[in-house]
């Protein structure tokens, strides 16, 4: 991907000549280079999200039994009862007519019906979502306040607490979400009574407190993560050799940590912090049911449970989708944070 | 005899490597007057650029430093804080062996020749701009406002070395320390890259600590050269003779490993066996088991940098060696 001798012409002036004569104009426009480049990753969010909703919709098919059986709950029920079913769930239509159907559906903001429910999933959805919302921000917050700071501290003053930050971060790295929220509960919610065992709470700052210890287990692991990556891309910048040109010119070492250090550093920093950012979307759906926090994930887990197959499929493409748009969005921040990136991919 | 600008007396230097001390550096005493120019020759790892890097007080941290290391009369050892800063600021500028690696690749080559113009000099944007397109075009650079918004990406090698030297004539140092500038690019560009670096040396009376692996380049550039072997001084040689009249086997051995543009040559000779490293350096002479002159006193000996013809030689037989040393390719040839 990078660009090394790709868009570099040699040197044009003959052997000894002071001056150079008018070197050929070099390929302009790296604005043009980085909105092709977007332009590309937008096509390919599209199509990813296209056969994501294929497969998504065929997961129905693949699970054991027809429809019908999950609609009549198992019941026996008369053919013309059985056919009525099938048409108003257009069960009747061809499998590429129903899942025309059901993306024409989607792409105008319509889930369908809740099969439990008998309720519109789009307003089913809303109601929830804010929760999860809030949550992934919560711990987003954590993780790129924190990580960050943890590894760039360690990074820049390598010593006992650096090395004590970064042992910590390896343990913690290999505590997965539930556990830890069980252990925050015990110890936080139960011992110490400082936060509520479960709930959503209501109102702003109860809603808020409540989601501290959700937040807090769903970004652990990940704050130890993006911390030890950070710590790495860090001390890495720091050996770097236009660094030690940066520190032989006599430049403050603010200045150089700052300009130089973190400037390169961001780009590994931000790639690990946003995808992690990305995969909380997955991990929320264990934090929320651990907590009962009212969310996306723990009524998917309730949808999965019985069966409801229209809620399963939008909270699933919701998820698909957000996972997708934040990887793009991580891709274009690239390009735009290491300009070899984006010019990479044009002519040369 | 005018003071000397930089002051190298006795300097040794152990670097921590798993957990010990290794030495890198024994015993490196030269003088470098203002204006003029030094070369220090020798293969990988011979302690050329460590003595560079000691002098621009870039060494890895942990580096045990003896000896007296001395800029204009100070101790540079002895430079703390923002004594220090100054001095790397104003004083010495390094260009580096790769200026691909040497600039930052994500910032604008106007960004990384105004930052010294802006931080330590304290000119604001749009004068230090000015001013980088000026010395762009010092260093034959003619549409520098144009390269100021470019990627170092975007420029050739030999383009960015010239940046590297524009941003050194920013801080116009009184001594330039030139670690292998040419090394990474193609013959031509070398050429001319050279030719800028010692037009603008001689027109702003820089002093230049010129490091390669060249001995021609080094005889053609420099006053004086110092040719080093496994972190020592083997031989010190004034004017551009250094080729002709080696005072050190080994000196002899490097030239006659070079290709001869008079000659045709089927295989070049080379130096039987491997470069030593200063810390495994045996008893007596460091370069005694690839001499083709050694004697038993060689090995028990070690031999002093003494003083013979218009120089110095850390040999014991030089004076008996002295005009013999060259006794053409065929003695060393096939002992490889």
């Amino acid at each position: 991907m990078t660009a090394q001798a790709g868009g570099a012409p040699t040197a044009s002036g003959a052997p000894g000549t002071p001056t150079t004569p008018a070197a050929p104009t070099r390929r302009r426009g790296s604005g043009l280079a980085i909105a092709r480049f977007a332009v590309a990753r937008v096509v390919g969010l599209v199509a990813t999200l296209f056969v994501a909703s294929i497969v998504i919709f065929g997961a129905l098919f693949l699970a054991p039994g027809s429809p019908i059986t999950f609609l009549t709950h198992g019941r026996s029920m008369s053919p013309e009862a059985v056919k009525a079913l099938e048409h108003e769930y257009h069960l009747d239509e061809s499998v590429p007519a129903q899942y025309w159907h059901w993306l024409t559906g989607v792409l105008h903001g319509d889930f369908g019906t809740s099969i439990l429910y008998h309720d519109s999933v789009g307003s089913l959805i809303a109601s929830r979502v804010v929760n999860t919302v809030a949550l992934v921000l919560f711990s987003a917050v954590l993780i790129i306040v924190l990580g960050l700071s943890i590894g760039i501290y360690a990074g820049l003053r390598p010593g006992r607490l650096a090395g004590t930050l970064m042992g910590t971060s390896t343990a913690l790295m290999a505590v997965p979400a539930f556990v830890a929220a069980v252990v925050l509960t015990l110890v936080f919610a139960v011992d110490l009574g400082w936060f509520p065992v479960f709930g959503s709470g209501s109102g702003l700052l109860d809603r808020i407190h409540h989601l501290v210890l959700p937040s807090v287990a769903l970004a652990l692991a990940s704050v130890a993560f993006v911390g030890r990556l950070t710590n790495a891309a860090v001390r890495e910048e720091l050996a770097a050799d236009h660094v030690q040109t940066a520190i032989s010119r006599g430049l403050p070492y603010r200045f150089v940590v700052r300009r130089h250090v973190i400037r390169n550093a961001a780009v590994p920093m931000l790639t690990v912090a946003g995808l992690t950012v990305a995969g909380l979307i997955a991990g929320s759906v264990v934090v929320e049911q651990v907590f009962q926090l009212n969310g996306l994930g723990s009524f998917l887990v309730t949808a999965v449970q019985q069966k409801d197959f229209p809620v399963v499929q939008a909270i699933c493409l919701i998820y698909v989708t957000s996972f997708v748009v934040l990887n793009t969005l991580i891709d274009l921040l690239y390009s735009f944070l290491d300009p070899r990136i984006a010019v990479g991919r044009g002519p040369s | 005899m005018t003071t000397p600008l930089l002051q190298v007396e006795a300097l040794n230097i152990a670097l921590p490597v798993d957990g010990e001390l290794r030495t890198v550096l024994h015993d490196v005493s030269f003088s470098l007057e203002p204006g003029r120019t030094v070369g220090l020759v020798g293969e990988s790892g011979s302690g050329k650029s460590m003595t560079a890097r000691a002098v621009a007080r870039l060494l890895p941290p942990g580096a045990r430093v003896r000896g007296r290391l001395e800029f204009d009369g100070a101790s540079i050892v002895d430079l703390r804080g923002e004594a220090l800063r100054r001095y790397r600021a104003g004083d010495v500028s390094m260009i580096f062996q790769d200026p691909r690696s040497a600039i930052n690749p994500v910032r604008r080559i106007g960004d990384f020749l105004t930052e010294a113009l802006r931080i330590n000099g304290g000119m604001s944007s749009r004068a230090a701009g000015a001013r980088a397109v000026e010395l762009l075009a010092e260093v034959g650079i003619a549409d520098g406002a144009r390269r100021l918004r470019q990627y170092p990406h975007e420029l050739s090698g030999g383009l960015l070395q010239r940046v590297m030297i524009a941003a050194t004539l920013a801080v116009r140092p009184r001594l330039i320390l030139a670690d292998e500038p040419t090394t990474a690019l193609d013959v031509s560009t070398q050429a001319e890259v050279m030719a800028i670096l010692g037009r603008l040396r001689a027109e702003y009376g820089m002093a230049m600590l010129f490091i390669t692996h060249d001995l021609d380049l080094a005889a053609a550039v420099c006053d004086e050269t110092i040719v080093m072997y496994a972190g020592s001084v083997v031989e010190q040689h004034r004017g551009a003779s250094l080729h002709e009249d080696p005072l050190h086997p080994y000196t002899a051995a490097l030239a006659q490993a070079r290709p001869d543009i008079d000659r045709a040559t089927r295989r070049l000779p080379a130096i039987p066996g491997y470069p030593t490293t200063a810390y495994e350096v045996p008893p007596g002479c460091a370069f005694a088991p690839r001499c083709p002159h050694a004697v038993a006193a060689c090995t028990t000996q070690e031999p002093q940098l003494v003083p013979i013809g218009d120089g110095h030689s850390r040999c014991i037989r030089a004076e008996e060696l002295r005009g013999r040393m060259l006794t053409g390719p065929s003695t060393t040839e096939g002992v490889a």
